[in-house]
């Protein structure tokens, strides 16, 4: 039986008296009919994917398809330079790696979709800061992916990790959950701190609704993962200090399931509402138009 | 189907920007040349709605043709796709049409060349993608099995034929998928197996129940 439920994974791990990712590791062995060992290769594949992005994307500064983005990495990496981040070192990288990747997907990179494309910067930016910083070996990187996985796979139960479905609180805020489990995980927590500080990071975030301009994953996609990265650590701070969030994280994706279905259409990525339909944005859509009926005229 | 995966929240490893018109874009590309096969000479590629207006940003049109051209989603070629030596050999042209009967994301793949064929899909999330028709013929394909697909007349007894052949050729069916509108009129069928099955087992369905199309499909592996 698939654990649905986060009560279920904490119970599973204290019956079993395993961590997070050796309970994720056997389900999803047996989902799939492999080993353990061929399921961690698997996900392996997948953060070495991650560390590529973040490599290339650190080293471009090609605009993006929509030609809205894809120099601000740049321009905060040479700002760090002369700069040195207040926040530290971590908050750097964090900031700098999200940044990265998702300027890679919007120019056509290739990237790990976590749990989406549009949200593919914020787990990858947590893991690899944390692992550069901290010297943390491979496997207790991919436990950690692992670990964000799983977060990720429960709340996806109840809402579907699509703008569409439930506007960006289900892509981002989901991404920013993932990765404040893995990153607590790093940081040596135990199973009641991670789960506490997915708790505190997804709370956060209900209500956050999808409204790309032009229908790109670029504008506010690209910006809003730093911010959701360094949400996720914000949440970690305050589990190691013991804070607990008052309403549990299955009740919470409950809560945003919910919100969810209350969020109007216009909301949830078809471009009809908020930022997409700002003056500003209406009038880059209009110039963008007339080029591409010019274009087509040219023919 | 499978159970959710922690697998296919972490993945799928993909050139971005957009899992459903980008890698559900090479995704619908690859399974066209799979219905198709894989010499492909002249294609004329409708977009619609969301597709039209939105894909060449997102790399639609790009991604199509990468998948035409049998390139995985990840394929960091995608990007450069129109610039590369595969296009050579390739003609090829868009339109962009308004239709809002069809799926926001709608394509059309009309083949002119030896083997002329059109082809209708879909790109229905996160990827995912669904084949609804071939020539006049609806159908329904979501690129998971490898697949049998046949349109016949209404013709008693033909399924049962159909999987004796199967069985006989040592395959496993997961699925059988029957659409038929009315009665008497043309059936679409789609076998989905468990394994792969031979050429040979495919010319034995054609002649026993003369079709008026019959592919075998294969899955798509990404
Ligand atoms: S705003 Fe919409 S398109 Fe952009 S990342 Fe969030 S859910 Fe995806």
């Amino acid at each position: 039986m698939t654990i649905k439920t986060f009560e279920e994974l904490k119970e599973t791990c204290i019956k079993n008296n395993t961590e997070i990712w050796q309970t994720a590791q056997l389900q999803e062995a047996q989902i799939h009919d492999i080993t353990v060992e061929e399921f961690r290769a698997r996900v392996n594949k997948t953060l070495s994917a991650m560390k590529e992005a973040i490599k290339n994307g650190m080293e471009s500064s090609v605009l993006t398809n929509g030609k809205m983005g894809g120099f601000d990495c740049a321009k905060q990496k040479e700002y760090y330079k002369n700069n040195p981040c207040i926040y530290g070192k971590l908050y750097e990288k964090i900031l700098c790696y999200s940044l990265a990747t998702s300027e890679e997907n919007a120019r056509m990179g290739r990237i790990a979709a976590c749990p989406t494309a549009g949200a593919c910067g914020i787990v990858p930016s947590v893991i690899i800061s944390m692992g550069e910083i901290y010297n943390i070996d491979n496997e207790k990187l991919i436990n950690s992916l692992i670990i964000a996985g799983i977060t990720g796979q429960i709340i996806s139960f109840k809402v579907k990790p699509s703008g569409a479905t439930a506007g960006c609180q289900a892509e981002c805020g989901s991404a920013s959950a993932m990765a404040a489990a893995a990153m607590a995980y790093l940081f040596d927590c135990d199973t009641d701190k991670i789960l506490n500080s997915s708790a505190l990071a997804l709370k956060n975030i209900l209500g956050l609704t999808c409204d790309p301009v032009r229908g790109f994953v670029e504008v506010p996609c690209i910006k809003r993962n730093p911010f959701m990265a360094l949400h996720a650590a914000s949440a970690v701070e305050m589990a190691k200090a013991g804070i607990v969030s008052v309403i549990p994280i299955d009740d919470i994706v409950d809560a945003m399931e919910q919100t969810g279905a209350l969020m109007s259409s216009d909301l949830k990525e078809s471009s009809r509402a908020g930022l997409a339909k700002t003056k500003t944005a209406i009038v880059m859509e209009k110039a963008c138009f007339t080029k591409k009926y010019y274009s087509a005229l040219k023919e | 189907m499978n159970e959710a995966s922690i697998l296919d929240i972490i993945s799928p490893v993909m050139v971005g920007p957009s899992s459903s018109h980008t890698a559900g874009a090479v995704r619908l590309g690859l399974i066209a040349r799979n219905i198709h096969g894989e010499n492909i000479k002249k294609v004329k590629i409708i977009l619609y709605n969301s597709y039209a207006q939105t894909g060449e940003g997102h790399g639609t049109d790009k991604g199509l043709i990468a998948g035409l051209l049998g390139y995985k989603p990840d394929s960091t070629i995608i990007k450069d796709i129109f610039n590369s030596q595969d296009m050579v050999s390739l003609e090829y042209r868009f339109e962009f049409r308004e239709n809002f009967a069809k799926h926001p994301n709608a394509v059309d793949f009309i083949f002119e060349d030896d083997n002329p064929m059109t082809i209708s899909a879909q790109s229905i999330g996160g990827g995912e993608i669904k084949v609804c028709k071939i020539n006049e013929f609806d159908v329904s394909l979501d690129g998971k099995f490898n697949s049998i697909l046949i349109v016949m007349g209404d013709k008693l007894g033909a399924i049962a034929k159909i999987t004796s052949i199967i069985q006989k050729y040592g395959a496993n069916i997961a699925t059988l998928n029957c659409d038929r509108k009315t009665r008497g009129q043309n059936a679409s069928l789609v076998i989905s197996l468990d394994n792969e099955i031979s050429a040979d087992a495919i010319e034995e369905i054609k002649k026993e129940i003369s079709p008026h199309l019959i592919r075998y499909v294969k899955k798509l592996e990404y």
